[in-house]
This record gives structure tokens, C-alpha cells and sequence, in this order.
């Protein structure tokens, strides 16, 4: 059991969780993930670590569905049945003068700590963090302390730029040369389009893939994506892979096979 | 010899009904049954039998001890040799192992001493035999790495050996892949529950949720005093066909289909979170018996047509040979010497798979006639198909531990000691070995107790 220290709404969809974890927390890093069960018939469900703090972990996450409804249920003081990690590889933090994040609603969670890594390593960075409206623009606050420049878009013009985020991040690649290097942590399909972008003004980018996922050690095959043609695991090859090389569709595919499903398990929740 | 009367058969659920459920399918002997079987085997002086069995058990002689209605010795004599008789006389493949060595087999049919074993050790699990008294603990502490029968074998010995045992464990439950592979019409799982329970009795500390390599690394578990370490980490990682198509959906690896149905009781939907989509087609590849498992799980799921796409022939099936009989009485078609070369899919879901027919050729290395392509193309439509064709260690280990040498494939290094490249780390099981078997990895979990109970007394 994992106790729950604190609890923070960040908008009416997303919760930041700061968890008691010491064998998470002990050798974690940027691009590390967990997989919980919120209780004992729970399913396995990946979250990234967005934070650690001696022995606890943060965690954010977007009430998408059943189990991230049901752990949005657990206040401060209740427990996690299960919570196991670090998993994956850390994220590259690649030798880069100027990074541009670009972060598509929850995915500013797993962004913070790359993006802090890049910072620590006086490497200059920038943001651009898109959402449907204001209120889902999540974490401003933590990246204002480590970023260069913080670019808004909302998809209903109520903050920032009204558009995508690739809108903002076209003028910024085509005129500043010093951008050398692009992470994009989002939707797929906000990935797939980041990553033709980025392609096509001749930046590297990376990216960080979400495929179901099961046990996380690599025993299960679920989570396999194809990179360059071949088959990789996404639990303990990724989650982090190069952009360039990623084949977006089998992954957009692969990861809507049980929606029919899962809709069905979060109907139960509603009743 | 004298006359052999013929092997007495195991009651068995109804095929037809058991296709619906999950409940076990060979029901095992009464002690009447038990007693009727016992009769045939004939002490031998030099049993072949014993020769047979990976970890030796005293076959002969627990036999004659049931006979005499000394049940508590019965048990004790296998318990001696193998700490799981429950799982083992339920999973083993006999035939080539003990059964296949036993001496009646030349003329008639070798004892059942699969379901003889599994009868005196369940009795021993009523009676809670298994349970020992906490064993005083020397404080010399060791840590094992997975719960699977290498990890649990290797912890019981060290246990009672007198060591401060942790058994750390990367899932949320114990057991491996008892747990999470085997279905449970095989193997309840409340049988393995047992098994790990009366590791704790013992006094085994069970840690779940750690994944040894990035969790705690093997340096910290020395740093934090552990004086040896097991790896019993088994062969989790699933092989791919490489094949056109392997990743469209609907696309299973063995290995997800079990654990989802197993360790997440997705067939308990709705009463459970974790879904399994299955279609009515469905074709499975590969002929061990994790092939067999995931078909005749499907079968039982409600899928319609079950085939086994298997590129050898009939004779070269690797499963047990009671479980080819089961999945045959069960419905599941055998499509031999097919070999599958593309799947395609609409929508990017999986919807052929094209298979090439195979014929025989030479002995390869594995004794078994290679299988060679003839030109020849079938194309079968399906809603699904579950790959079941091996499994190699994951790299999570390896790559974590600086010095760990290993296998080009990834199994472990290990020197006569079962000793790793790593001073004080020792290895066995899957591990080592490759998928192998419950019984082989159990002995292996064994022996290394007392590889290390030496190593560390030399000190
Ligand atoms: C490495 C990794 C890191 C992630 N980090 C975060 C994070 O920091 N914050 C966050 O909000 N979300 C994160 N996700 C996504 C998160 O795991 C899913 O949103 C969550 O599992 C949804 O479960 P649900 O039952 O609430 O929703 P469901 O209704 O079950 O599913 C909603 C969608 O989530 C995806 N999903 C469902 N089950 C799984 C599963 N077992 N594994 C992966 N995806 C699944 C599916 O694509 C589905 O369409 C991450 C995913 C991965 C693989
Ligand atoms: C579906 C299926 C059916 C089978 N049927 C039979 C049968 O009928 N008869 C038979 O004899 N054999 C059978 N086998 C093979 C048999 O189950 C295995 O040979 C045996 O379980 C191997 O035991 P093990 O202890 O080496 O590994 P496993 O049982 O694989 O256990 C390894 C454990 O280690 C854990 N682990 C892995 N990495 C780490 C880490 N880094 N840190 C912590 N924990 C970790 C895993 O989660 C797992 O729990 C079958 C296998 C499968 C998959
Ligand atoms: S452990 Fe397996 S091989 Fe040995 S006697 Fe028992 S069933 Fe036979
Ligand atoms: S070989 Fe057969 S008959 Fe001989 S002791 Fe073993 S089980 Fe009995
Ligand atoms: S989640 Fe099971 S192998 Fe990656």
C-alpha cells in the first residue's frame, strides 16, 4: 500500500498526487514512469513521474477513464494498492544549445522533468503548452521558473494564441536558427504533426509514446511500437523515442483497439 | 513380469462442459484410485523412474508409503526432493520425464506417477503439512530476485538453511509464471496461493512491486547488506514471428492474452477492469504449452473456430501430451506443418494470416525433422491470433548491472557453482536456461541454495 501525502487539483480534469514510493522514488529519473493499481481488482495503469522529493513521487494525471476516475476518487491520507517503478529509460538529454518543448495538455506532466534536466545542464529552453482552453493549461507556474520563453495556445483563443501548438511552433523553427532540438509529449496525432514539422525545418525531435501497457518489464508485448520498421517495447525500450522514426498510426491503431471496452468500464463508474 | 493391469485413467471434467468454464480439468485419483495405480508399480531395484525426474524424487518409495496408508511419510519423501508436488504433479511432462523412464512403459503403460504425486500432495496441503515451524534465523541476509519456482525453491531452501530471506518480486503478485501464465484449468491458482503462504509460514519475506535493475540495483542490495543473491528472473520476453503485419491490432503475444485473462482476471468481466477482445477466429501459433494454454483459453473465452498454425508435424509438438488430448477433445483444430509468412488487416486490424505449408526434411540440431517451405500458400481470415512461439529473459537485469555477462540471447552467465560473472550473485531457472520447465527451474532454484549456503560459510 502507498499512502497518498497530498492532493492537488490542477483543473477540473487533472490532479497532481504526491505519492509515498521509496523504491520509485530511490533511483528514478526524467522519462521514468509507474504503473499503479488504484485497488486490489485495479487494472495497471502507466503514469509518469512528474516530480521526486526524497522519498515521494508526484504523479499527474488526466481523469481520462476508469482508472484515473477511480485514483481521482483517492484524497490525501487514503492508500495505492500498487505503484512500481522507475520504469523505462530515462529520457536522452541529448548534447542540444536550444530546446523547444511542446507539450499537448497533460503531457506539460511529463515534460516539467526533461525540460528541467535540459535547464540544469545550461542548456537554453523554451515551451510551447497548448490545451482546449485557460483552464487546462497546466504546470505555468513551474515551467516560468525554469524556461527561456513560454509560448500559449488554446484551442478557443482564451489564453495565448488561438490555434495548435504546431501553429506557434511553425514561425519559431522557420526563424530561430538557434532551435536545434524539439521534445513533444502529447496526443499522438499532436505528436505525429509536431514530428512532421519538426522534420520538415530539419530539427531532431523526440518523443514520448503512451501504448497500453501491461506489466511495464517487458513480459507482455502489448506496448510494442514500430520505430524505423522495427519492433521495439515501449515499457522498457521507450517511452521516449526519436520523432523521425516512429510510425504514428500503428500506435494511434494500436491504442483505440479497446475503446469499445473501455467505454464499457467507465460506464459501470457513472451508474 | 507379471501381468500389468492397464493404467487407471484420471476422471476428467466433461469436454463439453468444460469449454465453458475454467475449472480444473483432470480431477485427480481418490485415495481408493490412488491406491488402485500405486499397486502397479513394481519397486523397482534401480528405478529408471528416479533417474528421470530433474530433482530425484524418491518415487518408489513414497509409492510404497502410500500403500501402506503412511500418507504424513508419503508426503514427507517428495517434500525431501520437491517443495511444490501440488504444482508439479499437475504440470510436469511426465512422459519425457519420470513416466517416460518408468519400466512398464516398454511392455505396457508407465504409473501414473504424475497424478499419484499430485494426490499425496494435495493430501499434504489439507493437512498442511507444507507448514514448518519459523526456522531460527541467522541473520545472514539474501535477497532472491522473482517469485517464480526457481525464486520460491531457492528461497525455502535458504530459509531453512537458517538465512534472512527477501524474495523480491517486479509484479503485484507471486508466483511467476504459475501465476500469471498457467490457467487456471491446470493449475488453481488458490494451489499456488497456498505454496507462497507456506513460504511466509516458513518465514520468507515476500516484497512485491520491485524491479530488481531499476527499483533497487544488485549493488544496492549489497549495499544495504544482503550477503548473495539469486536471480530467478525468469524468461519473460516474448519472440515475434518477424513478420508483415505482426503489429496490427488485434495481434496478441501469448504472454498478453495469458496475463490478461490470468493475472487480471479479464474472463472475470464485468467483475474485473482489465478487458480481453477476442473474436470468433482465432488462430494460435506455435506448439509448446503455452500454445496450448492460450488456445484452449480462448476456446473457453467463447471464441468459435481455435487453430494451432504449428510448422512441424504432429510428432514434433513440444507440448505435454496430456494437454494436446485435452485441446483436441476440446474442439481445437491442428493445422501442421503450416508455417505463418504475413498477416493483413483492414483498418489496421489484424483480418489473414497466410501461412506456407512446410514439409520434412533432415534431423536438425534439435533431433526433431527440420521443416522445410514448399512453395505452397494458404490464407485463413481471423479475428485474431496469438503468437506463442518462445520466450527469452528481459534485458531489465542486464542492463542495469554492470559486469553481469550474459548469453547473446540474454540468458545469464553461470559458471559449475551457478555462480554469475558477479561474485555472490548466482542464477538459475528460465533465466539461465531458456523457457525451460516448473520442475528444472525448481531444481535449479535448489541446487543454488546449496551453492550459496557453501559460498557464504566460505566467506
Ligand atoms: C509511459 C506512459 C506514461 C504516461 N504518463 C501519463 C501521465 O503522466 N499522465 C496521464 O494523465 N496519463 C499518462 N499516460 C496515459 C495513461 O496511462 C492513460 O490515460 C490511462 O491508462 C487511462 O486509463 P483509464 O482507465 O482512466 O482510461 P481508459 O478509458 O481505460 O482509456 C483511455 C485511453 O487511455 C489509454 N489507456 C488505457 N489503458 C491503458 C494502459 N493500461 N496503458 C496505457 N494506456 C492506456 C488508451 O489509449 C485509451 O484510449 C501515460 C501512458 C504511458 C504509456
Ligand atoms: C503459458 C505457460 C505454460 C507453461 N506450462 C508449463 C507446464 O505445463 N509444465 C512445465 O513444467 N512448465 C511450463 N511452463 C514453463 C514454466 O512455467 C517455466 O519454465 C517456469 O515458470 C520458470 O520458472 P522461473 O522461476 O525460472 O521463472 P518465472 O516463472 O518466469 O518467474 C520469474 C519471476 O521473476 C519476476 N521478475 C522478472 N524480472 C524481475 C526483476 N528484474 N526484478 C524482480 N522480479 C523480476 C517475474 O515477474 C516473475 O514473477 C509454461 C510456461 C508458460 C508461459
Ligand atoms: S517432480 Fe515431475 S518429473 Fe519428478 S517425479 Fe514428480 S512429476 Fe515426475
Ligand atoms: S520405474 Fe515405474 S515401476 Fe519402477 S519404480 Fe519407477 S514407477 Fe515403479
Ligand atoms: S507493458 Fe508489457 S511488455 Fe511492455
Amino acid at each position: 500500500m502507498y499512502k497518498i501525502i497530498e492532493k492537488k487539483v490542477l483543473n477540473k480534469d487533472v490532479d497532481l498526487m504526491v505519492v509515498e514510493a521509496p523504491l520509485v522514488a530511490r533511483n528514478a529519473e526524467p522519462g521514468h514512469f509507474v504503473i499503479l493499481r488504484v485497488d486490489k481488482d485495479g487494472e495497471r495503469i502507466p503514469l509518469t513521474i512528474a516530480g521526486i522529493k526524497g522519498n515521494k513521487v508526484d504523479i499527474i494525471y488526466q481523469k481520462m477513464g476508469y482508472s484515473t476516475q477511480l485514483l481521482g476518487k483517492k484524497e490525501a491520507g487514503d492508500t495505492i494498492e500498487d505503484f512500481v517503478g522507475p520504469l523505462g529509460q530515462k529520457a536522452h538529454i541529448r548534447d542540444k544549445k536550444h530546446v523547444i518543448g511542446v507539450a499537448g495538455g497533460v503531457g506539460s506532466a511529463p515534460m516539467l522533468p526533461q525540460l528541467k534536466a535540459y535547464k540544469e545542464k545550461g542548456v537554453k529552453v523554451s515551451l510551447i503548452l497548448g490545451a482546449r482552453s485557460k483552464e487546462y493549461l497546466i504546470l505555468k507556474d513551474e515551467y516560468e521558473a525554469i524556461c527561456d520563453n513560454i509560448y500559449l495556445a488554446t484551442d478557443d483563443g482564451s489564453e495565448g494564441t488561438k490555434g495548435l501548438v504546431t501553429d506557434v511552433l511553425e514561425p519559431l523553427l522557420k526563424e530561430d536558427d538557434s532551435i536545434d532540438h524539439v521534445i513533444a509529449i502529447g496526443p499522438v496525432i499532436m505528436m505525429k504533426f509536431v514530428t512532421l514539422m519538426a522534420k520538415k525545418y530539419n530539427r531532431s525531435i523526440d518523443v514520448s509514446l503512451n501504448p497500453i501497457m501491461i506489466d511495464g518489464t517487458g513480459m507482455c508485448g502489448n506496448c510494442r511500437v514500430s520505430i524505423g520498421g522495427k519492433t521495439f517495447f515501449g515499457c522498457i525500450d521507450g517511452p521516449d523515442f526519436p520523432g523521425e522514426e516512429v510510425d504514428f498510426d500503428e500506435l494511434m491503431s494500436r491504442q483505440s483497439y479497446y475503446k469499445d471496452e473501455e467505454h464499457s468500464c467507465y460506464l459501470r463508474l457513472k451508474q | 513380469m507379471k501381468n500389468i493391469k492397464p493404467r487407471l485413467k484420471v476422471q476428467e471434467q466433461d469436454p463439453q462442459a468444460r469449454r465453458n468454464n475454467f475449472l480444473e480439468v483432470a480431477l485427480g485419483y481418490s485415495l481408493e484410485e490412488a491406491r488402485q495405480e500405486a499397486l502397479r508399480c513394481i519397486d523397482c531395484k534401480n528405478p529408471r523412474c528416479v533417474q528421470a525426474c530433474p530433482v530425484r524424487v524418491k518415487i518408489p518409495e513414497f509409492i510404497k508409503l502410500l500403500l501402506e496408508d503412511a500418507l504424513d511419510e508419503a508426503f514427507e519423501t517428495i517434500y525431501d526432493d520437491n517443495i511444490l508436488p501440488s504444482i508439479c504433479g499437475r504440470v510436469c511432462p511426465q512422459e519425457s520425464q519420470c513416466e517416460g523412464a518408468c519400466i512398464l512403459g516398454i511392455k505396457s503403460e508407465p504409473v501414473n506417477i504424475g497424478a499419484l504425486e499430485r494426490f499425496v500432495g494435495d493430501y499434504g496441503m489439507e493437512k498442511n503439512l507444507a507448514e514448518k515451524p519459523i526456522e531460527a534465523n541467522n541473520g545472514i541476509k539474501v535477497a532472491v530476485v522473482g517469485s517464480g519456482p526457481a525464486g520460491l525453491a531457492n528461497a525455502a531452501s535458504l530459509r531453512k538453511k537458517g538465512y534472512d530471506v527477501t524474495i523480491f518480486e517486479a509484479l503485484h503478485d507471486y508466483g511467476g509464471v504459475l501465476k500469471y501464465g498457467i490457467p487456471d484449468f491446470r493449475l488453481p491458482k488458490d494451489i499456488v496461493t497456498q505454496e507462497i503462504n507456506n513460504l511466509e509460514k516458513l518465514g520468507v519475506k515476500f516484497v512485491k512491486n520491485a524491479v530488481i535493475g531499476k527499483s533497487i540495483t544488485i549493488d544496492q542490495l549489497f549495499e544495504e547488506g544482503y550477503q548473495s543473491i539469486f536471480l530467478g528472473s525468469g524468461a519473460g520476453l516474448p519472440s515475434g514471428l518477424g513478420i508483415p503485419g505482426e503489429n496490427l491490432s488485434g495481434v496478441y503475444y501469448a504472454n498478453e492474452f495469458l496475463t490478461r485473462v490470468n493475472l487480471m482476471k479479464a474472463r472475470a468481466v464485468p467483475d474485473s477492469f482489465t478487458p480481453m477482445k477476442l473474436g470468433d477466429n482465432i488462430a494460435v501459433v506455435g506448439g509448446g504449452n503455452v500454445a496450448m494454454d492460450a488456445a484452449r483459453t480462448a476456446k473457453r473465452l467463447g471464441a468459435k473456430n481455435v487453430f494451432i498454425l504449428y510448422r512441424r508435424d504432429r510428432n514434433s509438438l513440444p507440448a505435454r501430451l496430456d494437454e494436446i488430448h485435452h485441446a483436441e477433445e476440446e474442439g481445437i483444430e491442428f493445422r501442421l506443418l503450416e508455417n505463418p509468412v504475413e498477416l493483413t488487416g483492414e483498418d489496421r486490424i489484424v483480418k489473414t494470416v497466410k501461412v506456407e505449408e512446410m514439409k520434412l526434411g533432415e534431423p536438425d540440431s534439435s533431433g526433431r525433422r527440420r521443416p522445410l517451405p514448399t512453395g505452397k500458400y494458404k490464407t485463413y481470415p481471423i479475428d485474431n491470433i496469438i503468437i506463442s512461439i518462445g520466450q527469452k529473459p528481459n534485458p531489465i537485469l542486464k542492463e542495469n548491472t554492470m559486469g553481469l555477462e550474459t548469453q547473446p540471447w540474454g540468458g545469464i552467465i553461470t559458471d559449475d557453482y551457478q555462480m554469475t560473472s558477479i561474485p555472490g550473485v548466482f542464477a538459475g531457472g528460465d533465466v539461465v536456461t531458456g523457457a525451460a520447465t516448473v520442475i528444472l527451474a525448481m531444481g535449479a532454484g535448489k541446487d543454488a541454495a546449496h551453492h550459496m549456503h557453501e559460498y557464504l560459510q566460505n566467506k
